[in-house]
This record gives C-alpha cells, structure tokens and sequence, in this order.
C-alpha cells in the first residue's frame, strides 16, 4: 500500500478493499518503524490521526466520501493544527499547541484527510538543508548506501523525505525562496508552490510575508493536484489571498502538450551549473520536445540579482515577523528573567538556533536608520526588474523550465559553516518567489545515483498548466516512481 | 561591505537578541559575507523603478465591522508563559 | 526677553467602531482582562490582519469635516519594538500614505477672533494592550483588549500660540469627532489622548526653537497646566541662558510635575517599512460620497441653527453645541420645555453644575432632555417656583421619582396662583402688620420701598405654607399698599 499515490490509495478505500482504519494502521507502523532512519517527523499523532479515520470510514459508509476522505499524509509543521504541538521546527515553540487551525489544516479536516503527523523542518523554514531544526537533522532516503548521510533540502525537507521514504503519499509543505521546490529535487518527488495568494497563508507560521506561499508535495503531479483542489482558494481571513474561482486541477492534466512553448532562461544554464546536471535537465526538455512542445532560449537578465534582492527583503520581513516570539503570551521564555530586557535578549537568543538568528539580524540592519535606501529599498526595485523580466518571458513562451537546484544532494554537514553557500542552494527557484509565480519541481533523472529536479515556471495562476505539463511528462518517464533502496 | 561590533552590538540590542563577544565575532564574519553577497544589489540601475512591496498587484478587502471572536481567554492563557487573574505577567514595566 | 510659544498637537482618537482595526473582536469598555484579546490581537503564530471597513469609513468622515484631502491610496507600515503591551512587535500604522492629508480647523478664540489651526495629516493605526503596575510577585499584568484598537492619530501644524488655543482646538476636536459619532469622546476611559509639542523662541523671530514633547494627557485641564509648566520649564531654562533638549516628558497632573522619558539620542529606531500582511487601500469616490453622506450637522453648523432656531446668543449657542450629546439633551429639553432659553439657563446652570460634582458624562445623566423639558414648563407656567424647581431637579436626578407633575404633587411644590386666595392672605397679613403699612405709604424713595416690600414677602410665604405664588404676591401687595 505504501507505494501507492493517493489517487489509488482513494480508490482502493472507495472500492472497499481496505478501509481508512487499517489504512491508517499499516502507515503508522511504518511510519514508527522507519523514521528513525530518516527524522522526518517531529510528531506523530497516532491517536488523532486513528479517530479521523473511524470517521472517515463512516462518511464514506454514509456515502458523503471526496477523493480524501480516508487517506493518510502529513503537515509540514509550520501550519497550526488545533490541539496538536506545531513548533516550526524551533525551541521557541517546542511545547506551543496552537488552540486554532491553519486554514490549509481546516480545509484538509474539511475533506477529511488523516493527518499522521507533522513533519520537520528547517527552523521556521530559514534554511535549504533541514539541517537548522531545533528537532534535528533530517536525513535524505536518497544515497544512504554510499554511507554518507545526504540532505534532503529545505525548509521543507520533512515533507520530502517522508514522501520519498514512502512513509506518506503526500505532504504540505511551504515555499519562500526555494523551500517546496529544492527539497522535492533532493528526494526525487513531485513539488508544486503555487502562485503567491493562490493559498492562504493564515496559521501558517510566518517567515517573509511577502513570499511565503503554501503548497504541495507528493510523488505524482496527479497527487500535486489532488492536493491544490483542497488547499487553493480565497480566504477572507488572509488579507492577500486572491478571491478567484480554482479550477479542478485534475481535469485538465490529460490535455496535449502539442504546441507548448517552452523558455530555457539562459542563466539558468550557467556555469554554476554541472555538466552531468545540465545534461539532465536538457533531456528532460528533450521528452517534452517529443511530445509536441516547442524550445527557445530566453533571458531573465535580472535573475543574477535575486539572490541578493531576497536576502534583503526575506530577513527585513522576518525580523518584524519573529518578534512576537518574545516569551509574554506564548512558546518559551528564559528562566528567572531579572528584567524585562534580561527577559526579551535571553529568551529570544536562546529559543531561536544560530540560522534564525542571522537572519533576524541582518533584516534589523537592513531596516535600520541610515540603511533603508541602500537596502530594503533598493531591493524592492530591483524586485520589480526581476518580475517584468518574467513578464517580458511570458509574453513569448508558455513555461520556463531550468534545472530546480545547482547540484543534488549534498553531504550533512558540508555547507553548514558558510550561511552563503548555502544560500546559493537557491540560485535558481529564488526569483520565482519575488515575482509571485508558481512553479514546480519534477524528478527528471539521476546523477551518481542521486535524484535531478526540472523546475517548470509558469505565468501567475498557470498552476494548471504547469500540473498538466508534468503529469504529461511522468506518463512517458518513470523517475518519479524510482524508490529509495 | 563589512559590518562593525557596535554596529552588530546595536542591532542585536534592537532585535533583542543577546550576543556575547564571541558570537559577535562569528556575527562579523557571517554578516560580513551576506552583506557582500546583497551589495551586488548596488550595480543594479533602479533610477526610474517603483519599488514593489507585494508580488501581485492587488488592493486591500475591508472587512465589515462585525464581531466574529468570542473570549477564548482560558484556552490562549493555557498555553502562556506565566498568567495571573486573567492577566500576562512580565518583569516589572518601567516607563 | 519676551517669548513666542509654539504648539503643536498629536491627538489619538479611538474610533467607536463596534470591532478591533485588523480583527473582529469586541472593543467594547470595560471587560475582563484578556476577554476582548483573541488570536490576531494576541498576535498568535500565523494569524493575518484583514482591516476593519468601519475604520476608513470613520477616518474618510473625519477627513471630509476637517476639510483634508483623503488619501485615494494609503498604505499600512510596521513600526517596529518591543513592549510588553504590543504583541506582535510592531505597531502596524501609516506613515507614507496616510488616509488623510492636509486640511484645517476654525477655532473661535475667548476673545471674538476665530483662529484657523492646520491638520498636518492623520493617519489609522492599532492602539496598543495595557500594563497594570500594580505588584504581582514583581511583575507586571498584561491586558490586552485594547491592543488593536483602531485610532486615529491626528497631527496639528504648530499654528497654537497659548495653551488657552491649545485648549480651545483640543476642545473643538472632541466635540467634532463626538458629533461624527466616530469616537465617544470619553477622556477619562482614553478614548482621546493629547500629546503636545512645545517650544519657545524669541518674540517675533521665525527660528523655531528646540521642542519637547508631552506625552499621553488625557484630560482638557492637566494638558492646560502641562503646557504652562513646560513652557514655564523651558522659559527658566532659556532665561538663565541653557538649551533646550529635544526629549519626550511625561507629565503628573496631580502633582503639576514633569520627567524626561527619553530622549532624542535614546529614541529608538522603529525601521520602518511597509506591511508585507496587507495591501494598499483605494478609496474611490462611491466610498467617499457615502461617508460624506453619513456626516451629521457639524458644531459650526449647529451653533448658527441654535442662534437662529432657538434665539440663543452666540455665548450659550457656543455651548451648548460643541458637545453633541450636551447638542442633542438641550434640543429634547428645549423641545419639551417650550422655553429654550429658559432650558439653556438650566441645562448651563443646575445640570452642568451637578455632572461636574459627580464627574458624569451627559449620556450617564440620570435624568433626560424631555424630563427638564417637562420641568421647564412648569417653571415658566408658574407651577413651581424656581427653588420648588430646584427641588423637583433633585428627585429626578436622585430616581426618586421620573414624573415632574407627580414630584410636585407629592412634594406640595405647587405654587397657588389663585388670585381671590392670595388677596385673602395679604389682606389678613397687612391687617396684621399697621406699622410696617404706615412706614411704606410714607417712604417716598421707590427703591427704599421696594425694599421694605421684602419684608412683608416673609409672613406671606409663611401664611400660605411656601406655596403662595412670589409673583403675584408681589403684584398684589403693590396694588393693596397704593403703588
């Protein structure tokens, strides 16, 4: 069953042949049983996630069943789930139990998904290797053979991992620079972030408002999907939520690809990237040739700036973000506080872990008296070259396509002393998120065993568009389907 | 661009965040790197650009002004630090 | 040397919309600690402002009565630190694009002249929680049902002169936003709080001088004495040759004394930037238009309609239309009573008189407009006499009993005005008094006799139990005693 996507898995429970309980059941067992070698979980909710599938079960018998009524998958733990610990992956909120739900978290109850858990994360989503969680290092299933623990990516590299261990079918997880996208091209599963405002961001732990989006991970685009039709819509309580109709993504995945116009940004192909990855991603692109699309080069030619541009104007939003976390009303305080100072500079610099930190600094100094022109303001124009480069693409192709990250998976522990090398990480899936474009990431091969990503980049609510382009794609390859050994 | 100990020191104080010597240290060196990376930002030309606050260029819904939350006072103070008749405690409050 | 003061005010408005400017929690007086405080205003993980409608209906109708220009697009920035009484933070406020640009107030002066105070601009933002002092262990309370509570904050030009036109433009404001119904005036709950920007510079010259600010006064007579003690403050300073330093001061009204806050080096760095959580606010035309249809008469308005409605002079029309509560009481009085002015003399007289000693606001009034309305009638139609009204006021006020008729009839307050009843009683009174008859019909100084009518009021009062109409006593006297 474990290797079944939840467009089988809901047809088995529709069929019959097993209901949500057992279903949920054999998951957990696996669950407890493997992820010890992987740390995707940071809480597992056997209890909860049991009772929601003896519900489950009775709506299917009262015949008032969705496609997930009954199927097992998990939240990235960055979305606030009544009742249950959601910590974002840090100290801070290592005991904080949300009495209220993230509107994704609603929608799925709605539908009546079970929740096995929550899955781990870089700390409050600031990282690209999973590697800054308060809760530990997650471990990527990909290349355990070679004896090396490997990184899954991040921030969402719980969501990855536990999809590419087959622990869950799918997983939500969150996208701020490269965060759904990188750890999806790290364990070889499908990764989906939406169009900014296309899913609401309410109860979901903030970390650069202007650039978190929520989305979708599992090994199929057809799951991706499944997945969107829940999460995707308006909601009042989330001010930039776009109030427009959602289609049902599944309907329009068997459309041809016939006359598809594809954009290669030539920047993408740059010298930072591998020969070997390079080689991967243009025969991807060769499939797509195949099957009716057509190729040009474009040029993004402000795209060299993103990285720069965001390092600016994630860490300035962060830093107004994370200073509710100040040991008054909620997560941790320091002991025996002598002062209110003593109490706010020990309780935030012993909750947050050394990335968060950084950040939240280099934010307050971008912010500060004397710097804001030369920063923050600076980058948000240059946040305004970068999106009309991709308005100027689109106005000539349908979709971008590039390779989601510089190399696969990486050695635990190889870029941890360097913040910047890390971020390079991110090179090629940053500027999607300055510009509010959605954009997925697509197994399309392998290199010295380890698992290639194809970034498709689509025009502002293509989401549609880019799930029919990779569901088309996965019906004439087979990477996605490859397993861990 | 390098970035000073006061300066590390001022906005650690702004952030409040406590840094001890040796971790300003380490700060220099980390911050120093980012901010090179940002500085790269500088040889872009934004004479004639607007800035740009939100990917989408949408205005604000206004809510209509209706009560929609009921006190839920026990369940938010279950899960707070240190509370006493209904109220947050901190250390003392000193204007 | 002789000085120019130079004022310049901040005024907080708390708007009297029914929920919380990003959330839909009660803003309602007065409840338990915390009650009023839910996820947003506790800034809980991952909860988003959606941005109260009712908030820039009330911003745009204060524009349009300050004659502003209305920003068409505005804007929401954090300003961002730490307090324990702000719980995301930062307060999200508007700096760049403010809901409200220039515009002006007239303000009529004590001495005649009315003088024209410019509104730099004003903008929305959320107030902030409270912190209670009082000792926990140590430690301080939080109440937070007031964080997020929407304001105005209005910004003056520095046109004020005197604290006496600082008060007069403090006083203009609350009765303008009392009779946009946009805030309820309430100073003692802080629904409005003034800071006030102060500097002193030679007489006549154009350089202004160093300022300080005073914080957070929220009542017409501590800011009037804060003004005098800081300008007071700043003159001694000056004259003994010191300088001025920009700080922020606050201000003890009880005991007339101030404190430096902080000061400008200590001011802290807010960083500033837009509100990523929220987007720009277009206001077009069918928005503005309904505000401006929602505007009441306005003070100026109504004082011109009291002179020519009520024939009140400009004095008691200035009054008694400020406050649009006071407006509307002295309207139903007015109304009931037949007599306006009779109604203004006792609404400005006994009714505010006993509001003051109780600290009561008009709406907390125990008795109604209609109720002195009913009593003015019976003093103009001579039912009671006017200390018998004095008596009826104080049943009413007290509750003991809501009826005016009744009260008299149960106090024996009415006054007998049966002519062929009273003559009996001078006749018998006068018979009984042959000196003091004789004395009057002697004295030839009518002022004298005037006077020495007085003393046979007395007997006469008391022979009809204090029920005898002094009016026609009087009258009657004359006629009996020959002019």
């Amino acid at each position: 069953m474990h290797n079944k996507s939840v467009a089988e898995l809901s047809r088995e429970l529709e069929s019959g042949k097993i209901s949500s309980v057992e279903l949920t059941q054999q998951f957990l067992d696996r669950l407890k049983q493997e992820d010890g070698k992987y740390n995707s979980f940071i809480t597992i909710t056997e209890e909860q996630a049991l009772a929601d599938a003896k519900a489950a079960d009775e709506k299917r018998a009262a015949g008032k069943a969705s496609a997930w009524t009954g199927v097992p998958f998990a939240h990235k733990d960055i979305f606030c789930t009544n009742g249950v610990r959601t910590t974002c992956g840090s100290k801070m909120l290592e005991n904080f139990v949300p009495p209220y739900d993230a509107t994704v978290t609603e929608k799925f109850r709605q539908a009546g998904a079970v929740c096995l858990g929550k899955t781990n994360m870089d700390e409050f989503a600031m990282g690209s290797s999973n590697e800054s969680s308060y809760f530990g290092a997650v471990t990527n299933p990909w290349g355990l053979s070679t004896g090396q623990k490997r990184v899954p990516g991040g921030s969402s590299g719980g969501s990855a991992a536990a999809v590419a261990a087959r622990l869950v079918p799918a997983a939500t997880a969150t996208d701020t620079g490269g965060s759904i996208r990188q750890p999806a091209a790290l364990c070889g599963v499908t990764g989906l972030k939406p169009t900014y405002g296309r899913v609401s961001r309410y109860g979901m732990i903030a970390f650069a408002s202007s650039l978190d989006q929520g989305g979708t991970m599992a090994r199929t685009a057809e799951d991706n999907a499944l997945m969107l039709n829940v999460m995707a819509g308006f909601d009042p309580k989330d001010s930039t939520s776009i109030d427009r109709a959602v289609p049902d993504y599944t309907a329009t995945l068997n459309e041809p690809l016939k006359g598809l116009k594809i954009g290669l940004p030539k920047e993408y192909f740059s010298d930072q990237l591998s020969p070997a990855m390079e080689e991967q991603v243009l025969n991807a692109v060769k499939e797509y040739e195949k099957l009716g699309a057509t190729v040009k080069e474009v040029s993004l030619p402000n795209a060299k700036l993103a990285i720069a541009a965001y390092y600016v104007i994630a860490p300035a939003e962060a830093s107004a973000n994370l200073s509710r976390f100040d040991g008054v009303r909620y997560g941790y305080r320091c002991e025996d506080p002598k002062d209110l100072m003593d109490m706010y500079t020990r309780t935030r610099a012993e909750g947050f872990g050394a990335e968060v930190k950084r950040r939240i600094l280099v934010g307050t100094y971008a912010l500060s008296h004397g710097y804001y022109d030369a920063y923050y303001l600076k980058a948000q124009k240059v946040r305004r070259l970068i999106q009309q480069d991709f308005a100027n693409a689109f106005k000539e192709v349908d979709v971008l396509m590039s390779p989601t990250s510089p190399s696969p998976a990486f050695v635990q522990g190889e870029k941890t002393n360097d913040p910047v090398t890390m971020y390079l990480e991110d090179i090629f899936t940053i500027a999607i998120n300055l510009a509010g474009l959605p954009a997925m990431s697509v197994p399309a091969g392998f290199v010295d065993g380890l698992p290639v990503g194809l970034q498709i980049i689509g025009d502002h609510f293509a989401e549609a568009r880019l799930l029919n382009a990779a569901h088309q794609f996965q019906q004439v390859t087979d990477w996605h389907q490859r397993e861990p050994e | 661009m390098s970035i000073s100990r006061e300066d590390i020191e001022k906005v650690a104080v702004l952030a409040r965040i406590k840094v001890d010597d040796e971790q300003v240290s380490a700060l220099e060196k980390d911050l120093g790197n980012i901010l090179d990376l940002v500085d790269q930002l500088s040889a872009a030309d934004t004479d004639s650009v607007e800035p740009m606050a939100h990917p989408l260029d949408a205005v604000q819904r206004l809510r209509p002004d209706e009560v929609t939350e009921t006190n839920q006072r026990d369940a938010f103070q279950a899960i707070a630090p240190a509370t006493e008749d209904g109220l947050y405690l901190v250390p003392k409050v000193i204007e | 040397m002789q000085w120019d003061i130079v004022i310049g005010l901040e005024i907080h408005v708390q708007l009297a919309t029914r929920t919380k400017i990003f959330s839909g929690s009660s803003t309602a007086y007065g409840a338990e600690p915390n009650t009023q405080a839910n996820a947003v205003d506790l800034a809980m993980p991952g909860t988003l402002p959606v941005p109260n409608e009712n908030a820039f209906r009330y911003a745009v109708m204060f524009g349009l009565a300050v004659n502003a220009e209305i920003g068409r697009r505005s804007m929401f920035e954090r300003k961002n630190y730490f307090y324990p009484d702000l719980p995301k933070g930062y307060q999200t406020t508007q700096l760049e694009q403010p809901i409200v640009g220039p515009g002006y107030v007239d303000v009529d002066l004590a001495n005649g002249e009315t003088k024209r105070i410019r509104i730099h601009h004003a903008h929305l933002e959320e107030d902030a929680g409270k912190s209670l002092h009082e000792d926990y262990h140590g430690m301080s309370g939080i109440d937070l049902n007031r964080a997020g509570t929407p304001l105005i904050e209005v910004v003056t030009e520095p046109d004020m002169n005197s604290a006496e036109e600082a008060v007069a433009f403090a006083r203009k404001l609350h009765s303008l936003v009392t009779s946009l119904g946009i805030c309820d005036g309430d100073m003692s709950q802080g629904s409005m709080r003034f800071d006030v920007n102060i500097s002193l510079k030679p007489k006549g010259s154009d350089q202004l001088g160093t300022r300080t600010e005073t914080k957070n006064l929220n009542s017409f007579r501590f800011m009037e004495q804060a003004i005098a003690h800081e300008v007071e403050r700043q003159m001694d300073i000056l004259e003994d040759g010191g300088r001025i330093v920009q700080e922020t001061r606050l201000y003890n009204g009880d005991r007339d004394e101030s404190r430096s806050m902080r000061t400008k080096e200590e001011a802290n760095d807010y960083r500033y930037f837009p509100c990523p959580d929220l987007l720009p606010v277009v206001i077009d035309d069918d928005f503005i238009e309904d505000a401006r249809s929602r505007l009441p008469e306005l003070p100026d308005a109504r004082k011109a309609r009291f002179k020519e409605q009520y024939g009140l002079n400009d004095y008691d029309a200035g009054l008694l239309s400020g406050d649009a509560k006071l407006a509307a009481f002295f309207e139903e009085a007015a109304e009931h009573g037949k007599d306006a002015k009779l109604a203004a003399n006792w609404i400005q007289g006994e009714f505010s008189a006993r509001l003051k000693a109780e600290e009561k606001s008009v709406a907390e009034s125990p008795i109604t407009g209609a109720q002195l309305g009913d009593l003015v009638v019976r003093i103009a139609d001579n039912t009671v006499s006017s200390a018998g009204a004095k008596k009826v006021f104080e049943a009413l006020w007290t509750g003991e009993n809501d009826n005016v008729d009744a009260i008299i009839d149960a106090k024996g307050l009415k006054q007998v005005s049966d002519t062929g009843a009273l003559e009996a009683m001078v006749d018998e009174v006068l018979a009984g008094m042959p000196d003091q008859v004789a004395q009057y019909q002697n004295e030839e100084d009518p002022k004298k006799r005037k006077k020495m009518l007085g003393g046979f009021m007395g007997p006469l009062m008391k022979a009809s139990k204090g029920q005898g109409n002094p009016k026609l006593f009087n009258e009657i006297l004359v006629k009996k005693l020959g002019g």
